[in-house]
């Protein structure tokens, strides 16, 4: 059975129709159904029937529980949940339980909605292909041979095979937008700061955003609309639009709309099957009256040097806590503090991480800071700038989210320049705080394939109106 | 005289504790000194996955005026940075601390030794946070960490190298805590750690070349800090004189040696891997700001130096004074308030810096809870003006004013201190005392003036201490007939 859509589910469960007991249980009977797809890691079963008894009680007592009444969802596991484990897919983390819960995931509470899972990331969100989780990896519900990108594979992956209506993703370099691509839903990647930060494992502060992935683009405006807005906890933070998110009249957006068509995402390097569904993209929303062009960011092609000497800069300074002393995995039988710390973190953590934790160390240490971090955070304000002038011609930029279909499984392990150029598309929106969505558009090779379209800083709204029209003609 | 021809160096590192309600980056209670281990914390100050630090803006209002105590102004533009290293009591693995922008960045402060006026210049002074407590128990095979201090605002102000004597390190350490404690930025409690002081010492033939400097750290008193800095220069000297070198190194001191021990050398220098704070937005002030916290700024110790000069008493009386902003503001009001004279309030400074002082120092009572009344000191000023009472008297009274409070006419009659001034009443107890000795009062009508005390003492005996010395020896006098 698939699920409606989320404003459905929570006016059927509010009036009574239906119940957060029956949603929780259909939810995890999925869960159960799709084991093979590994994308899920953990099921807080207990904490989620008692929630959704205690859903179901209020509503019988005359209440209005909120706008997602017993909407199961899941999260990926770096957000901090309570009922269960939080592990960042990481052995470092692989028993610890949240003492406190992400601002995000109260947020939803607060609303009515129950968390039935936990799903399967890269290990701390480091990877595109859930391929270095630390536990094991996620397969396409498409193709069980390919990977559902990452680092938000699982969470991708159980809204493609219809477990829950929506899941939570990170999206620190496009972890949120490529699984949403490969996996054929909706993927959004809010601006940054939209949404908070506090109670999710930080992989790189300055890019790090939570995202929604979903069937469709109304479901995603109105998660956003529930987790977004300013939050004490994070200072980072930003108001919310006040006209909120959810979305009324999307129509009449397209035949106003200037659309540049980003040229550098349209080189090489694109495989001809997807630069195919992107070219019908654009051709359906010219009929529909946006004015379309093309568009050169020249900046662009340095976007992904500039992120991985930021990101791992950050990964390096954020993972520093994870010393094996106050929680995590501990090594035991050591001679000293010092050995201490180098066992328990060569124990915690695997192979990726420690390539970011080295390279990070790397280009923050003193004589290559000014070289490396420095000269990467002067390149960012270029990005950050090209973006801004394009956006004074431009309402909305496009191109492809990614460069291929989902790969095969293991085909890009060996090599993990490889494997990060599988997000050449993505992180310049990370690096300069844009947001972007990657909306299915249509198939190569019998593969999703993800239009992505990225806004002024700020256009959250504008951003999910179009996506909500190009839905429609699609 | 070859060692005067070493000129000593020192610059001061000083970490001062802001006195917030709350930790700098968690709501959390911010007085750890009577709270058991681990009580006062919470996800951010453990560094738990996820947590964010989260500015407490209180902490920059204090820095603010720290700059305005310093002569200075907060920087309008400053940022928070991480400084990576691992250490048990640093939870997350990095300080946030402040590198490039420091929220100070410049000031100066006037010392005086021996009479002799000089001005120290400020380098700079970063806000950060303060890191756990380490505990090593005795023969145990484990150390303990207490989280409580986690987080703590702490405000480092660093010296320039313009101090160049153990007198002008101690008084410059008294100056500076005495600047933070009036601006209202620390409690300054000394025993609790709130102020503590890492002081830079080098000895050079040269005067215009510094020598290789070894860092003393954690010194938590104005005395330690001149005996430490004091030893050093020996230390050094004694080595360039045998021509032995200098290590740059960190060294501890040892309050009940008295001597400096050798630490860790900078040869492990670690590198640690500055980088900006990216879940702190950068702290910007506009010149509203800043003038709102010079508008509101209390008044400076060299404000009421000033103020004080027209007591006209010993300069270490006023020092006295200026250790207690509760005495010194009281102080401030009576010399504000135009009915007391100034020979009033110079007895009041003389009770509270000396006679109170004494009983605070004892540990009977606390300035914090002591009464102090301008018209209560005032009116005893005017009794022992008016021989209501002697000076001894007065002492008890302000004793009891400042302890419990009341009437100094009260608690004299009360207490029956009241000096008995009435001739014609003292005049029949002299006639007692000169009938009751003889010898004395014949030797005083021979001239043995001395033994007029002897006599004197009797009437007071007889009076139970309270008949006019004065007018006793006047009437002895008039009765022997001098």
């Amino acid at each position: 059975m698939s699920w409606p859509s989320i404003d459905e589910i929570a006016a059927s469960v509010q009036s009574g129709q239906t119940s957060a007991e029956g949603n929780v249980k259909q939810a995890l009977q999925e869960v159960e159904k799709h084991k093979d797809f590994a994308a899920i890691i953990s099921v807080p079963m207990e904490r989620a029937l008692k929630r959704a008894e205690e859903i179901d009680g209020r509503i019988k007592q005359g209440e209005r529980v909120g706008r997602l009444a017993g909407v199961p969802f899941i999260a990926k596991d770096n957000f901090l949940t309570f009922g269960g484990r939080t592990t960042a897919a990481s052995n470092m983390l692989k028993e610890f339980e949240a003492p406190y819960q992400a601002t995000a995931i109260e947020k939803l509470e607060l609303e009515g909605a129950i968390c039935v899972a936990k799903a399967n990331l890269d290990a701390w969100a480091h990877g595109s292909s859930t391929e270095n989780s630390d536990f094991f990896t996620t397969k396409n519900p498409h193709d069980k041979t390919r990977v559902p990108g990452g680092s938000s594979g699982g969470s991708a992956a159980a809204v493609a095979l219809d477990i829950v209506p929506f899941a939570l993703g990170t999206d620190t370099g496009g972890s949120v937008r490529l699984p949403a691509s490969f996996c054929g839903v909706v993927g959004y990647k809010p601006t940054y700061g939209l949404i908070s930060r506090s109670g999710i494992v930080a992989m790189a502060s300055s890019t790090d955003v939570v995202g929604p992935l979903t069937r469709n683009i109304a479901d995603a405006a109105l998660v956003m609309d529930v987790m977004s807005g300013k939050d004490a906890m994070d200072s980072t933070t930003i108001e919310k639009d006040s006209n909120g998110y959810e979305i009324r009249n999307p129509k009449s957006e397209i035949r106003k709309a200037k659309i540049g068509v980003i040229k550098e995402y349209m080189g090489e390097g694109l495989e001809p099957g997807v630069r195919t569904v992107i070219d019908q993209a654009i051709k359906k929303l010219e009929k529909a009256g946006a004015n379309i062009s093309e568009v050169s960011l020249p900046s662009l092609s340095l976007a992904l040097a500039v992120y991985y000497i930021v990101c791992p800069a950050e990964v390096s300074s954020n993972l520093a806590r994870y010393d094996g002393q106050r929680y995590g995995h501990t090594a035991r039988e050591t001679k000293n503090l010092e050995d201490s710390y180098f066992l328990s973190r060569q124990q915690g953590f695997g192979t990726e991480a420690k390539r970011r934790i080295m390279i990070g160390t790397h280009v923050l240490s003193s004589g290559y800071y000014d070289a490396y971090y420095k000269k990467a955070q002067k390149v960012r304000t270029k990005i950050i700038n090209e973006f801004a002038k394009a956006f004074q011609l431009y309402d909305f930029l496009l191109g492809p989210t990614a460069p291929t279909v989902a790969f095969k499984i293991g085909a890009k392990t060996g090599n993990p320049l490889q494997m990060y150029l599988s997000d050449i598309l993505l992180v310049a929106a990370n690096v300069s705080g844009n947001p972007a969505i990657s909306i299915p558009a249509g198939q190569s090779q019998g593969l999703p394939v993800g239009l992505q379209i990225i806004a002024p800083q700020r256009a959250d709204k504008q951003l999910l109106e179009i996506a909500k029209a190009f839905e429609e003609l699609n | 005289m070859r060692v005067s021809e070493y000129t000593p160096t020192i610059g001061i590192e000083t970490h001062v504790q802001l006195k917030t309600k709350t930790k700098l980056f968690a709501a959390v209670d911010n007085d750890a000194r009577q709270a058991p281990p681990n009580t006062l914390i919470s996800h951010i100050c453990v560094g738990m996955p996820g947590a964010l630090p989260v500015l407490n803006e209180a902490a920059i209002e204090l820095c603010a005026r720290a700059a305005v105590a310093l002569g200075t102004e907060p920087q309008k533009f400053s940022y928070f940075e991480r400084k990576h290293y691992f250490y048990p009591d640093l939870p997350k693995g990095y300080q946030i601390t402040q590198y490039e922008t420091p929220i100070i960045a410049g000031g100066h402060l006037h010392i005086e030794v021996n009479g002799t006026k000089k001005c120290v210049r400020i380098e700079r002074a970063n806000l950060e946070e303060d890191a756990g407590k380490n505990t090593h128990p005795a023969g145990a095979d484990y150390s303990l960490v207490d989280f409580n201090r986690a987080g703590t605002p702490l405000l480092e102000i660093v010296s320039m190298p313009d101090i160049h004597s153990a007198a002008e390190a101690k008084a410059y350490a008294r100056e500076l805590w005495l600047a933070m404690k009036y601006a209202g930025v620390t409690d300054g409690d000394l025993y609790h750690g709130h102020v503590r002081f890492d002081v830079n010492v080098s000895v050079s033939e040269n005067p215009d070349r510094l020598g290789i400097r070894s860092e003393i750290k954690n010194l938590n008193s104005f005395r330690s800090v001149e005996a430490a800095v004091d030893y050093e220069i020996k230390r050094q000297t004694e080595l360039q004189k045998k021509g032995q070198p200098v290590v740059q190194e960190t060294r501890g001191w040892d309050e009940a040696k008295q001597k400096s021990l050798a630490q860790r050398s900078k040869e492990e220098a670690q590198d640690y891997r500055y980088m900006p704070e990216p879940d702190i937005p950068p702290i910007e002030l506009d010149d509203d700001y800043i003038k709102k916290t010079k508008t509101k700024m209390p008044s400076l110790p060299n404000d009421l130096r000033m103020k004080f000069e027209k007591l006209d008493l010993p300069q270490g009386l006023i020092e006295s004074l200026l250790d207690n902003p509760q005495v010194s503001s009281f102080m401030s009001r009576i010399m504000a308030n135009k009915y007391i004279s100034i020979k009033d309030a110079r007895r009041i400074a003389n009770w509270l810096a000396i006679d109170v002082q004494s009983l605070v120092n004892l540990g009977k009572i606390s300035w914090d809870t002591a009464k102090l009344s301008e018209k209560a000191l005032t009116m005893v000023s005017h009794m022992l003006d008016d021989n209501k009472i002697n000076s001894t008297t007065a002492k008890n009274i302000v004793f009891e004013i400042v302890v419990v409070g009341g009437d100094p006419n009260e608690i004299a009659r009360i207490r029956d201190w009241l000096q008995v001034s009435d001739e014609a009443e003292i005049e029949k107890i002299v006639a007692e005392v000169i009938a009751e000795n003889p010898k004395p009062a014949q030797d005083v009508k021979n001239g043995e003036l001395k033994a007029i005390g002897f006599l004197v003492g009797q009437v007071m005996a007889k009076s139970k201490g309270q008949a006019n010395p004065e007018i006793a020896k006047k009437l002895i006098k008039k009765q022997l007939g001098l």
